[in-house]
């Protein structure tokens, strides 16, 4: 019996040295890409993250310090049970040590709990709700690039100040659109406003006329976006269709993609007022980044989703090779004891609830006349410093927060 | 009588108008699907792809030979019935002789084919394209205001699917057709050359699916995968119209873009799936479809 337990003793002893050895799970950190390749949010991530995030392994001269970096990518077809299959996949049987991207919060808050259950880390930049630090957080998130609480407050108070009192909401039926317009719709009321009617449709939705009929009817100042990607684009061009704006009802898009407004042409969207938190032609290091990106994606600038991946890889690259270890919960834990710096987004912090913090700004569509060529789209009318563009840690109900 | 089912009277009647915008693309689409299936027996897949490759053809048109809307209503359905008529000579008229399936999975396969290339060229959200300087604007109604547009789409549309009812039904060409797919034999024994008359018929059909293209281009982006997202609605339409029934495709197409209409009005969640659960009602009761006739 004695014996036996020296055995054990040993035998653990030995294994967990084993284990000490060999940290980086199989030699090899893997990076997964799951995004919208195929659909209405494929240009605003898509193939672009994935250059986005080889960018920031090139950056992080990853190879010269001794780790071997791989990205897969795969299209979730913003469906949640896809995605999480393909997750599960990756994280049991393919080695995948984080998952980046991840727009549609619908997939979001679904890889959010799997990552959780296996142990691994989810550094989303694509999804919106504010939810995946709020009553959905968990250690092993990073929400890194923007969420609903933050353009509600960037956009819908910016608007209501501007005279915007009265909203109808147009709003895509799935977690993305109910948080924003939620979070939109507080800080209306807040600031005084009303919200006289609102309407789902339906995700990926071809045809709005009957929605922008009911927002015209309702004489509300104000209709509110709370879509995305292509839905956002053809409500758009649908409501100008539709003389909205020329009737004196003026269209806030709550989430609009630099990806988007190239498509809609500025004369459809020139004027409108947006919140974002990256733009190509901020500063001198956005600038050169966003050329090289644009070299290696098709001549395309790269959104705020995919400016995103690259400085969240950069930064989770950074905590793995100063952890010596590629463990999930440990990684993210890291990832928030580091300060974060990147030429992208600048200096940074990662809250304990897993909110990234930097700052975000108020800019306006462009005329076409003001615009000097292809993505010469914004004025920044306003930056939102970074203590005040999300919400505050205590108001969100994540229940790694102590109160 | 200001309200029905708390709808104010004003707001339904636009909504049954915006039906039946939508309705006459449907109309459009299920129209060229069912002269395909009616005359050549396949059931063409590509259809959607055809359709966006309309719109993407005007497009280039507009932007590289500065080529405007109204011609473009005459050149596109040209050039992609033209390619029709290739994808016919080359591969399905190998599949005549074999079951249906071969064909479905074919068109179904090349629609893959060509979104993939499209989308990896163009990516995914979509090229603008303006619309003719005479049709911009609306008109006030009084109930509703109207794109001058959309109105022009519905009467375009209404136009070509009656005279294309009429050239299949009440012409000496379209009684050669309909016999020929009856009896291919006996017609070319009469002088009738049918290999080239089904090739064209596919053409046309092709044809109109990139007219619907062109319609719809101005309205919505043009976009690789804005077939895709209406090709299974066509589909739902023309089987709830009864395959091959040209005024079955007409009739559903604009009676089911009215029941969408109103869905969004009473229940917008719904407004994907109604028509989908209509197709369910419809193939429980009458498998053939409202006009079909086996």
């Amino acid at each position: 019996m004695k014996l036996n337990r020296k055995l054990l003793a040993v035998a653990i002893a030995a294994l967990s040295a084993g284990a000490a050895h060999a940290q980086i799970s199989g030699n090899v950190v893997k990076i997964g890409i799951l995004n919208d390749q195929s659909s209405l949010y494929a240009d605003l991530g898509g193939q672009g993250s994935v250059t986005a995030a080889k960018m920031a392994i090139e950056d992080f001269k990853a190879k010269e310090k001794g780790l071997t970096v791989e990205v897969v990518f795969a299209d979730h077809q913003n469906k949640a049970d896809v995605g999480s299959q393909i997750a599960s996949k990756w994280y049991d049987a393919e080695g995948v040590d984080v998952i980046v991207d991840v727009p549609n919060s619908g997939v979001a808050l679904a890889i959010a709990a799997l990552t959780k259950d296996k142990g691994k880390a989810f550094i989303n930049s694509g999804a919106a709700s504010s939810d995946l630090t709020g009553k959905a957080c968990s250690p092993n998130t990073v929400h890194w690039t923007y969420d609903t609480w933050m353009l509600a407050n960037g956009t819908g108070s910016a608007i209501v100040k501007r005279g915007g009192d009265s909203w109808f909401f147009l709003t895509a039926d799935y977690a993305f659109g109910h948080a924003l317009e939620r979070d939109t719709e507080a800080v209306v009321l807040k600031a005084g406003g009303k919200v006289v009617a609102k309407v789902r449709h339906p995700l990926n939705t071809q045809d709005f006329s009957s929605f922008l009929l009911q927002a015209q009817a309702s004489k509300a100042k104000i209709v509110g976006l709370a879509n995305a990607g292509g839905d956002t684009i053809n409500s758009i061009k649908q409501a100008s269709e539709f003389g909205i704006v020329k009737g004196g009802q003026n269209l806030a898009g709550l989430l609009v993609f630099l990806s988007d407004v190239h498509g809609l042409g500025l004369d459809k969207a020139q004027g409108l007022i947006l919140t974002n938190t990256f733009y190509w032609d901020l500063n001198d290091s956005t600038r050169a980044w966003s050329k090289r990106f644009a070299a290696a994606n098709g001549n395309k600038q790269p959104t705020m989703v995919q400016a995103g991946v690259y400085a969240g890889v950069l930064h989770y690259l950074k905590a793995v090779a100063a952890l010596k270890s590629d463990d999930g919960t440990k990684v993210v834990a890291k990832m928030k004891e580091l300060p974060t710096d990147d030429p992208l987004f600048g200096k940074g912090t990662i809250r304990a609830d897993g909110r990234k913090i930097h700052p975000a700004y108020l800019v306006e569509v462009k005329k076409p006349s003001e615009s000097k060529g292809p993505y010469d789209y914004y004025k920044v009318l306003a930056t939102i410093p970074a203590d005040q563009a999300f919400r505050p840690i205590d108001a969100g109900d994540c229940a790694m927060v102590k109160k | 009588m200001n309200e029905i089912f708390g709808v104010p009277t004003q707001a339904l009647f636009g909504q049954l108008l915006i039906g039946l915008i939508n309705g006459s693309f449907y109309a459009l689409l299920s129209l060229g699907l069912a002269v395909i299936f009616g005359l050549l027996n396949i059931i063409n897949f590509t259809h959607g792809a055809q359709y966006m490759m309309g719109a993407f053809v005007a497009y280039f048109l507009a932007s590289k030979a500065g080529m405007g809307y109204w011609w473009a209503l005459l050149v596109v359905p040209l050039v992609v019935g033209a390619t029709g008529v290739v994808i016919e000579r080359l591969m399905l008229s190998k599949l005549y002789k074999l079951d249906h399936l071969y064909g479905l999975l074919l068109t179904f396969g090349l629609a893959l084919i060509i979104e993939g290339a499209f989308r990896h060229q163009f990516g995914s959200a979509g090229l603008p394209y303006s619309m003719p300087d005479q049709l911009v604007g609306v008109f006030n109604l009084g109930f509703m205001f109207l794109p001058k547009y959309r109105g022009w789409v519905i009467i375009a549309s209404l136009v070509i699917c009656l005279a294309t009812w009429f050239l299949i039904e009440r012409t000496r060409l379209g009684a050669n057709l309909r016999a020929a797919t009856e009896n291919p034999t006996i017609v070319q024994a009469f002088g009738v050359n049918v290999p080239r008359m089904i090739t064209l018929t596919y053409g046309f059909g092709v044809g109109l699916a990139a007219l619907a293209g062109v319609f719809a281009a101005p309205i919505y982006q043009v976009s690789p995968q804005m077939g895709s997202s209406l090709i299974i609605v066509v589909f739902a339409v023309v089987v709830i119209g009864g395959m091959g029934s040209i005024l079955g495709s007409i009739i559903t197409g604009f009676g089911l873009g009215i029941i969408e209409g109103l869905t969004k009005v009473f229940y917008p969640e719904a407004s994907n799936t109604v028509i989908f659960v209509i197709m369910a009602i419809v193939l429980m009761i009458r498998p053939q479809g409202l006009f079909g006739q086996r």
